[in-house]
């Protein structure tokens, strides 16, 4: 415990100073950390108490930068990974059970063909339950154990050794399913990226802002494709990620154009499309995006270019937006618009008074209505923003889905 | 002198038409336009104009009524120094220019209509040259008063009115529409017919070529004086007519097809292209990673042509050494913004006039016309010109082909120089006073005022807010390249206005605080486009999605009839180097040798253009329009002007 405890709040020191690059790499980190905390649980611990350690460490992990809202995403995607494990281990151990009972009456070879269904069953229900049944979903178990091991009453050591195993079992599984998270985060653009050559065509201009990992995998995915097209890059002030990815994209043969940002209006006239790499997606189907995105989508609406935002579901965020610029945003150094000192000679106004004369606002994201969003191109497929919610429920469990208090 | 005072003394009950918001009866508010001046300001425009000092923020153009042609345009002769004589014995057109738009008939006499039917007599009635009119007529023909006298005052700074002698800055109109319209359209058809057949004559007697001719004789000519020296050969012949009095000024229709801007230089036109480098003086080197988008557009390697022209700068003989000191100062760039590189080139034509000697055996009216066709043309090699100095330009060369042949070399090289005067104080600086008059009223306290890059009509606006002792606050949002806020933002923190600054990518963030936006424009085009620096088009989208009014502030005499659709077909691109450096942040160098990419380019436009959907108001000399408004300016500055 105390190693974990160590890392943790290395990863929260590291959060909290925003020395993490990106919600992808972030992502990745917090898996690989809820996979150790998972690991470092006592085999003997059952669903619940796995469920009660990922949840104090996410806890401190959303509270350490509540802005990288991939953090939230993947604890709540790792809750769910356990739910979902402990349900249908518990759900077999049931079928299991009631088949045991059974067993004088019927036929042993029964046994497997009942127990794929049912399972494939449980599987389907979790899939597909519509959210407001998800509340049943760890009442249950529980009322099964207990119906299991009053059936068992009477051979306690066996029950414990059985449950022990189970929980193993849970943990094993567990950490299968993290262990697959990891790996999807690790190789998302891919799916992403296949998706490219049917939106391209052949002599399409594409505008970008700033750079994004899954934008640069999507349009290298299309020109390895033999579609020949062009690229305009704003540059995305005041971080100008944007020449990083003219370099890389030129770099592939591709023609690339570099543009100040206020040039945006200028250009999109001439363009076919605009490709954007996001922050988060909210659940409305509107996106957190670097700064400037707004504008981009904007000017894309009022000339009737369709946006398309690449995004992977670990992105996927369950908070519906309130006030997004503002609560969901970040201000950066101002030092990045103006060098310090520069303008200490001409302050002497301010310092008198109580409010000084010049201040410098340096935000870092920008808020995306869904309405200016054409397409979402995830890992799990082309969305309408509208159908966002509905892949919400997919990846995270209901119970999680509650913004939690961070700890105090 | 004596027929205008009796003109004032006879409007009784002046009245100033105000449309739309206007502060009641504001406090006469410290006039940067009269503090600049020590003398008193003259007792005439307070007598006549009551309410001179309020504003009327929203000045109707006035509905194209027919007395228009009764407009008389004072002809810019040395006629006029008669009647002024102390302080300026060459000023041209002075009066006509500075009644911006104000008109005056002779209510005491035989009265408007009486002279419409007889224009001659309406101008002979009235000592020659005796009259100011011109520019806007403001008179809402629709308002169904009897016997409406509209007055409307634009105060005139002192200085300029005592210098012009008291230029007349009342309009009467008598009217009752009803009956009178009707005459006038017959008028002034019967005026238009005569107008052509003297201009055949004209021509005929002069035998003159030249693609100008017509556009000047349409609004020259008159059927009583078709004199035309026939020695007179002049591409542009308005000498003649110039020196007459005007009956009419309506264009003939066929001379509209000529009204029609001439089209710019295409860069992907070779065999032009190839034409005008062996004529230039500046030897462009062709930049290496051309933007296929923009082939239409100049693109040349930047900085490689100063140290070659510098050391040239002693062995010139074509360019004057003024001109290509100001050339040169496009060329680097420290020379930018509108107003200042229109007042720079004017300057530099003076001092060539002022050293200006016609070669013997040619006329000075056509060869100053070429001498300073062929400096604009080096300016154009420099830096392609804005078009509000394609306007001072052609204003230039009108005023020089005006020219009465009668003057003397010196009399006509004084008579350009104090017009060049003139259009710079009243054009670009008394008409930044109005706009800043004008946009004040639209400030109120605990605003938020946004504005971009750096304008320096809107500078100007900030800083009387500030001196007004109003509370606000100014946003100043900037962009790569050149980072002009910032200039901006250390004038306006040194005056001690509360600032906040931040880059363009934050505008949709930093609206939500904002209550107006304050942008300046390169040019505003017929169709109400803006033509501005780089970026105004994204602020003025985010600010219409916000919600937000934009109001544009720019000179009148940088409206041009040209429309655009796009900021794609006419454009200027800077240097690309810029683009891959950024200033002050050395760890970004990743595009350092771009220019070995084949597949890289890096266009670095300089303007843009706003649709006309997201300007709320632009905010002009000649009062606050709406955009639709602007193709009226246009017409009325350019009667007012060149025709």
């Amino acid at each position: 415990m105390p190693d974990i405890q160590v890392l943790v709040n290395d990863f929260v020191s590291k959060l909290r100073k925003r020395k993490t690059e990106g919600s992808d790499a972030t992502a990745r980190l917090t898996a690989e950390l809820l996979r150790s905390v998972i690991s470092q649980q006592p085999t003997t611990s059952g669903g619940a108490a796995l469920i009660e350690a990922v949840k104090s460490v996410g806890e401190q992990l959303i509270a350490a930068n509540p802005v990288e809202l991939a953090v939230g995403n993947i604890v709540r995607q790792v809750l769910h990974i356990i739910r979902k494990e402990d349900f249908s281990l518990v759900t077999n151990a049931v079928g299991g059970l009631k088949l045991s009972a059974e067993a004088n009456d019927k036929e042993i070879f029964k046994e497997e063909n009942e127990q794929n269904p049912s399972t494939a069953a449980v599987d389907g229900r979790c899939l597909l339950r519509p959210p407001l049944l998800h509340a049943l979903h760890d009442q249950l178990p529980y009322p099964a154990t207990a119906c299991q091991s009053s059936a068992l009453g009477g051979d306690s050591s066996e029950g414990k050794a059985e449950k022990s195993a189970r929980s193993w079992k849970l943990k094993h599984d567990v950490i299968k399913a993290v262990n697959e998270l990891i790996e999807d985060l690790n190789t998302c653009h891919e799916p992403i990226a296949e998706q490219a050559v049917e939106l391209i065509h052949h002599n399409e201009v594409i505008l970008t802002l700033g750079r994004s990992r899954f934008v640069l995998e999507f349009l290298k995915a299309a020109k390895e494709k033999k579609r020949s097209f062009h690229v305009f890059i704003a540059e995305g002030a005041p971080k100008y990620q944007g020449h990083v990815l003219a370099k890389e994209l030129s770099a592939k043969g591709l023609k690339t154009t570099v543009i100040t940002d206020s040039a945006v209006f200028a250009m999109i006239s001439r363009v076919n499309m605009v490709v954007l790499g996001v922050h988060a997606v909210m659940a409305n189907g509107g996106v957190i995006a670097p700064v400037g995105s707004n504008m981009v989508a904007l000017a894309a609406k009022k000339h009737a270019v369709p946006l398309v935002v690449v995004a992977a579901v670990h992105e996927l965020c369950s908070l519906f937006p309130q006030n997004p610029e503002v609560s969901l945003n970040e201000i950066g150094s101002p030092s990045e618009l103006l060098s310090f000192g520069e303008f200490s000679d001409s302050m002497d106004y301010g310092i008198g008074s109580s409010s000084p004369l010049l201040n410098v606002v340096n935000p870092v994201f920008d808020y995306v209505p869904p309405e200016l969003v054409s397409l979402f191109v995830t890992d799990a497929g082309a969305y309408n923003p509208s159908y966002i919610y509905q892949l919400i429920a997919d990846y995270y469990s209901p119970d999680d889905l509650t913004p939690q208090k961070p700890a105090s | 002198m004596e027929p205008r005072r009796t003109s004032r003394a006879g409007v009784i009950d002046p009245k100033v038409r105000q449309v739309g918001f206007f502060t009641a009866t504001p406090p006469p508010p410290p006039d940067p336009t009269r503090s600049s001046s020590t003398s008193p300001p003259p007792p005439l425009i307070n007598d006549i104009s009551p309410s001179g000092n309020s504003l009327s923020p929203v000045m109707i153009p006035p509905p194209r009524h027919p007395s228009d042609s009764l407009v008389l345009r004072r002809p810019p002769s040395s006629l006029d120094s008669n009647f002024y004589p102390p302080p300026s014995p060459t000023t041209t057109a002075s009066a006509g220019d500075m009644s911006d738009d104000v008109i005056v008939s002779p209510p005491g006499k035989a009265g408007g209509r009486a002279n419409l039917k007889n224009p001659q007599s309406a101008a002979a009635s009235v000592p020659s040259g005796g009259f100011v009119t011109a520019g806007l007529v403001k008179v809402a023909s629709s308002v169904p008063a009897t016997g409406l006298t509209t007055v409307s005052v634009v105060n005139l700074p002192p200085g300029i009115s005592e210098k012009a002698g008291g230029a007349v800055s009342v309009e009467v109109q008598n009217e009752r529409p009803v009956s009178s319209k009707p005459l006038k359209e017959k008028t002034s058809k019967a005026e238009r017919r005569a107008l052509q057949e003297a201009q055949r004559a004209a021509k005929a007697a002069a035998k003159v070529e030249g693609s100008k001719t017509s556009i000047v004789a349409s609004s020259n000519a008159k059927p009583t004086k078709p004199a035309t020296p026939p020695s007179q050969k002049n591409d542009n012949v308005t000498i003649v007519a110039a020196s007459e009095k005007k009956g009419g000024d309506r264009p003939l229709e066929k001379d509209r097809k000529k009204d029609v801007p001439h089209p710019r230089m295409q860069y992907d036109d070779k065999s032009r292209v190839e034409k005008a480098k062996r004529r230039s003086v500046v030897k462009q080197t062709e930049a290496r990673n051309r933007v296929e988008l923009f082939r239409h557009l100049p693109q040349y390697e930047h900085g490689t042509q100063l140290p070659d022209l510098q050391s040239k700068f002693f062995e010139l003989d074509t360019v004057h050494p003024a001109v290509y000191k100001v050339g040169l100062r496009y060329l680097n760039g420290d020379l930018c913004g509108g107003n200042a590189r229109c007042i720079a080139m004017l300057q530099a034509f003076q001092e060539a006039i002022k050293d200006y000697s016609t070669p013997p055996e040619k006329t000075l009216t056509r060869d100053l016309t070429a001498k300073i066709s062929s400096y604009v043309s080096f300016f154009i090699e420099c830096r392609p010109l804005s078009i509000s100095m394609g306007n001072a330009i052609r204003f230039l060369k009108n005023q020089i082909a005006k020219l009465p042949i009668t003057l003397t070399e010196s009399e006509a090289k004084a008579t350009i120089q104090s017009d060049i005067d003139l259009f710079i104080n009243e054009k670009i600086i008394i008409a930044d006073k109005v706009i800043v008059k004008h946009a004040v009223t639209k400030i109120r306290d605990g605003d938020v005022l946004l504005t971009y890059g750096s304008s320096s009509a809107v500078e100007m606006i900030l800083l009387h807010a500030h001196e007004l002792g109003k509370q606000f606050r100014v946003v100043v949002v900037d962009s790569r390249p050149k980072l002009e806020g910032k200039l901006l933002l250390r004038r306006l923190v040194e005056k001690g206005v509360n600032c906040t600054y931040t880059h363009i990518n934050a505008i949709s963030y930093i609206l939500h605080e904002v209550t107006r936006v304050f942008l300046g424009a390169s040019s505003v085009l017929s169709n109400g486009t803006v033509y501005s620096r780089v970026g105004t088009a994204c602020i003025a989208m985010v600010a219409h999605a916000f919600r937000v009014p934009v109001l544009v502030c720019c000179e009148a005499y940088k409206f041009h009839e040209r429309v655009q659709l796009d900021s794609i077909c006419s454009n200027e691109l800077g240097n690309p180097n810029v683009i891959s450096k950024v200033s002050g942040r050395e760890d970004i160098n990743y595009l350092d040798g771009w220019a070995n990419s084949q597949n890289l380019q890096l266009p670095n436009l300089i303007y843009d253009a706003t649709p006309s959907d997201y300007v709320s108001m632009i905010i002009t000399d000649y009062g606050m329009v709406p955009p639709t408004s602007v193709p009226v300016i246009v017409r009325e500055y350019r009667r007012e002007h060149w025709m």
